[in-house]
C-alpha cells in the first residue's frame, strides 16, 4: 500500500497545526460560525444532531492494520467506543469533543491518516473497487491511480471552493464495483484495439434528490493525460457551475443543461490548452504509484490444503459463512473475506475499539496486515489462504463479526438518518433494525439469495437507495417519519436508478411490505434469478398490487 | 487603506468603484472601474488616464478581456462570498494562460484561510475584508511548506522534486 514519503508527511503534520490554530480562533471568537464552518468542513468535521461528527478519510478504502488500530485507539480515547464505517469507504466518529479534534487528528498523522477533504464543497476521497488488487476480472489495478488523483487533488488550490462537493471513483474490472456510474466522474480502466489500457470517462452522474446516471465524454484516454483531463473537467465545472441555488450546484445539473455533448466539447476545448503541460505523467510517476501496490508474497501451496473442504462439509455454520462471505481471489488457494459489521441489532457498519483491534490483529495473522473498507459498510481481509479460514471465521465469530449475510437481506446500507443527522426526516437505523427482527431465520435469508436494500433518511441520499434492488427514502409526512420505496435499482455495470413502488408507508409497516415483496419474488422467481432479474422481467406491477391492494 | 501586497502591508490609493452607470462621467484619482464600464468608455479611458484597473465578477468569461490585457495595471478579482470560487479559475487563466503580469487583486469577502489558496493561483495582491486584522490575516499566505500541483506560483510538480529514488 501506499507509504508516506516526507513531503507527504509535510503536509498531513502541517494541517493538524494548521486545524488547531483555526480551532482555537474559533473557540475564542476570532471565527464567526459561518468562517469556521468551511475551515472545519475541509476538514471532514461536521455538527450534528448531538456533538460534532469527524469524517476521516480511508483513501480507496484502503487501510494497514496498524492505521486500524489506531481507529480503535480514537473511537476509545476521544468517542463512545465505536466507529462507524460509510459508504464513501470513510469511517465516522459521531461523539468527538470539538476541542480534541486537532489532538486526533495529530494522532492520525502518525499513521499517515487525516481527514482533508472529507466534506466540503472540494474534491473529496477518490474511491475504489474493494478487491482491487485481487479480484480475478481485474485489467488492471485502480488504486495507483486513485492515489495519483488524491494527491493532485489535495488542496488543489483552485479547486477547494467548488460549487459543490465532487466525487471520482476508479473501477478497473470488468465487474464495476465501485459505483463509477454515479460519481461526478468515474474512470473506466480499459484496453484499446491496441491492446493499451487507458480510460473511458464519465461526467455527471450522482445520487441525491436529482439522480442521474453518468454520461460518457470520452472513450479512451491515455494514462498519461489522466491529471489534465480531469483538471479540464474541474475548471469547466468550478467556471460555469451554478452557485446560486445548492440543489442544482452538482456538475450533472450543468452536464444535463449544456448536454452531453456540449459539455464535452467544452471539456476538449479547455484540455487542448493544458493536456501536454505540467499535468501530464510521465510513465516514471505512474510506475512510481505502481510500486506501492505489488502483490504480498503468496504461498504457492496454499490450494494443495484439503482442510477447507472437510470443514465445510461437517460444519453447517461455516459452510453458510464461506458460500457468503468469501470472494474469489486471482490465486488459487487465497480468499477475500468480507467481515460483515451488519450483526443482528447492530447498526450497519458499527465497529466498537475492540473489534477493530481484533481485526487488526487478525490480518496481520492471515492478511497480510491489509484491511479494505467497502461501499457496502462491511471490511475485507483481501488475502486469506483457505487452510486458514476456518481458524479465522472461529476468531472473527468470538467477536460478533461472523454473520454470514453478505449480499443478503440484512447486509443492508444504512445511512446515519435521525439518530444522529441534523438533515433528517426520519430514521433509518430503527427501520435496519425492524428489519432484522423480521428476518432472523438464515435459511430463508439464503433461499431469497442477493438483495440489495439500501436506505437513505433523507434526500440527500448518503445510504444511495436510489441504487438499491429494494431503496427506502425516509420522508416527513406532517411531523411523522414515512418510508418511500422503489425497486429495480443497481449501481453495477447495469446501473439504474429505482422506480417508485407507490405512496410512502408507514413505520410500523416497512419490514412487512418488504415481506410482500419477497412474496412476490418467490412466486414468480425462474431457476436461479436473482431479485433484480425477477424485478427487471415481470415490471412493478405485480409487487405494486400485493403491497397496495392488501391495505 | 491598507492592503496586503506581495506579502507585505502597503499603503494603497486605489479606490474601487463596484456600481457606476456606464454613461457616467470618467471617475477621478486611481480608480478600480467595473469591466464593463472599462469597455464602455476604453477610447476616454486611454486618452485621459495614465494607469488602469478593472474590476470583474465570477461570471466574467476571462477570454473577453484579452484585447486589452496589456493596458491594465491591477485587475480586481471579486470574491462575493469566500465560497464563491470562480476567481481562482481566473487567475489561473490570467497568469498561466494569458500570461498577465500585472497585480492581481482579491476583493471582497476575502479572509485569512483563503490566502494561500489565492496566491497560488497568482494572486498578489489581497484587499482583507474590513473588519478584520490585516497583521493576523498575513498568517494565512504562511500556509504549506509543500505543494502537490504545480500551479501559477510554482511550476514544478512533486513529480519533479521526488525524483523516484
Ligand atoms: S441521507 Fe440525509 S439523513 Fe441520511 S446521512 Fe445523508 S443527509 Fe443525513
Amino acid at each position: 500500500m501506499y507509504k508516506y514519503d516526507d513531503y507527504d508527511q509535510a503536509i498531513v503534520d502541517e494541517r493538524v497545526e494548521q486545524f488547531r490554530d483555526q480551532t482555537r480562533r474559533f473557540i475564542s471568537g476570532d471565527l464567526s460560525d459561518d468562517e469556521f464552518r468551511p475551515l472545519r468542513l475541509m476538514n471532514g468535521l461536521y455538527i450534528q444532531t448531538h456533538a460534532p461528527m469527524l469524517r476521516v478519510a480511508i483513501p480507496y478504502g484502503l487501510l494497514s492494520s496498524k492505521q486500524l488500530r489506531m481507529l480503535a485507539h480514537i473511537s476509545r480515547k476521544y468517542d463512545k467506543g465505536f466507529g462507524h464505517f460509510s459508504t464513501r469507504q470513510n469511517i465516522q466518529f459521531n461523539w468527538p469533543a470539538l476541542e480534541t479534534v486537532p489532538d486526533i487528528l495529530a494522532d492520525l498523522a502518525t499513521v499517515e491518516m487525516h481527514a482533508i477533504q472529507t466534506s466540503g464543497n472540494c474534491i473529496r476521497n477518490t474511491t475504489s473497487d474493494q478487491f482491487a488488487g485481487v479480484a480475478k476480472d481485474e485489467l488492471e489495478d485502480p488504486r495507483p491511480y486513485c492515489e495519483i488523483i488524491r494527491q493532485w487533488s489535495t488542496f488543489h488550490p483552485e479547486f477547494s471552493f467548488l460549487p459543490r462537493k465532487f466525487k471520482i471513483a476508479v473501477s478497473g474490472a470488468e465487474g464495476d464495483r465501485a459505483a463509477a456510474m454515479v460519481h461526478d466522474i468515474g474512470l473506466y480502466l480499459v484496453s484499446n484495439d491496441k491492446g493499451e489500457v487507458g480510460f473511458t470517462v464519465f461526467v455527471g452522474g450522482g445520487l441525491g434528490r436529482t439522480p442521474y446516471i453518468g454520461k460518457c465524454i470520452r472513450d479512451f484516454l491515455e494514462k498519461k493525460y489522466l491529471l489534465s483531463y480531469i483538471e479540464a473537467i474541474l475548471r469547466v465545472y468550478n467556471r460555469f457551475g451554478r452557485r446560486d441555488n445548492i440543489y442544482k450546484a452538482r456538475i450533472k445539473i450543468l452536464v444535463n443543461d449544456v448536454g452531453q455533448e456540449e459539455f464535452g466539447k467544452q471539456v476538449e476545448a479547455e484540455w487542448e490548452h493544458i493536456k501536454e503541460g505540467v499535468l501530464k505523467l510521465e510513465q516514471k510517476e505512474i510506475d512510481y504509484a505502481k510500486s506501492f501496490f505489488t502483490s504480498p508474497i503468496y504461498d504457492d501451496v496454499a490450494a494443495d490444503d484439503n482442510s477447507f473442504n472437510e470443514v465445510k462439509n461437517s460444519n453447517d455454520a461455516f459452510s453458510n459463512w464461506a458460500k457468503r462471505n468469501l470472494y474469489p481471489h486471482k490465486i488459487p488457494g487465497y480468499h477475500a473475506v468480507v467481515i460483515s459489521l451488519k450483526a443482528p441489532g447492530i447498526a450497519p457498519g458499527d465497529a466498537t475499539g475492540e473489534q477493530m483491534d481484533s481485526i487488526a490483529n487478525l490480518s496481520d495473522q492471515y492478511s497480510f496486515g491489509e484491511i479494505i473498507v467497502t461501499h457496502d459498510q462491511n471490511l475485507v481481509l483481501p488475502h486469506v489462504k483457505q487452510g486458514d479460514l476456518f481458524l479465522l471465521w472461529q476468531a472473527l465469530d468470538v467477536q460478533n463479526l461472523a454473520t454470514s449475510n453478505i449480499g443478503l437481506l440484512t447486509d443492508m446500507i444504512c445511512c446515519p438518518g435521525l439518530d444522529f443527522c441534523s438533515l433528517a426526516n426520519a430514521g433509518s437505523i430503527p427501520i435496519a433494525k425492524q428489519i432484522n427482527e423480521k428476518f432472523d431465520d438464515m435459511d430463508y435469508l439464503h433461499d431469497i439469495g442477493d438483495l440489495k436494500i439500501k436506505m437513505s433518511g433523507c434526500v440527500n441520499a448518503c445510504g444511495h437507495h436510489h441504487v438499491g434492488h429494494i431503496g427506502i427514502l425516509g420522508v416527513d409526512k406532517k411531523g411523522e417519519e414515512f418510508y418511500q420505496l422503489t425497486l429495480g435499482g443497481s449501481s453495477e455495470n447495469d446501473a439504474s436508478l429505482g422506480d417508485r413502488l407507490g405512496p410512502a408507508i408507514a413505520k410500523t409497516e416497512v419490514a412487512n411490505v418488504i415481506g410482500k415483496l419477497l412474496d412476490v419474488y418467490v412466486k414468480l422467481r425462474k431457476e436461479d434469478e436473482r431479485f433484480l432479474e425477477t424485478y427487471r422481467r415481470v415490471g412493478i406491477k405485480p409487487f405494486k398490487d400485493n403491497v397496495y391492494a392488501s391495505n | 487603506m491598507r492592503v496586503i501586497k506581495d506579502r507585505s502591508i502597503i499603503d494603497d490609493d486605489w479606490s474601487l468603484i463596484r456600481n457606476i452607470e456606464s454613461s457616467a462621467p470618467i471617475p477621478e484619482g486611481d480608480v478600480i472601474l467595473p469591466f464593463v464600464f472599462w469597455q464602455t468608455n476604453r477610447d476616454q479611458l486611454l486618452k485621459t488616464k495614465k494607469s488602469h484597473a478593472i474590476w470583474i465578477d465570477g461570471s466574467i468569461e476571462t477570454e473577453s478581456l484579452l484585447d486589452d490585457i496589456d493596458s491594465f495595471s491591477i485587475i480586481a478579482l471579486d470574491f462575493p462570498i469566500f465560497k464563491d470560487g470562480r476567481s481562482y479559475s481566473h487567475a489561473r487563466l490570467l497568469r498561466e494562460r494569458y500570461n498577465y503580469k500585472g497585480e492581481l487583486r482579491a476583493v471582497g469577502d476575502v479572509l485569512q484561510d483563503q490566502l494561500f489558496f489565492m496566491e497560488r493561483c497568482g494572486i498578489d495582491s489581497f484587499q482583507i475584508r474590513d473588519d478584520k486584522d490585516i497583521e493576523q490575516a498575513l498568517n494565512g499566505l504562511k500556509g504549506f511548506s509543500v505543494r502537490y500541483q504545480a500551479a501559477a506560483d510554482d511550476t514544478i510538480p512533486i513529480s519533479e522534486r521526488r525524483k523516484f529514488k
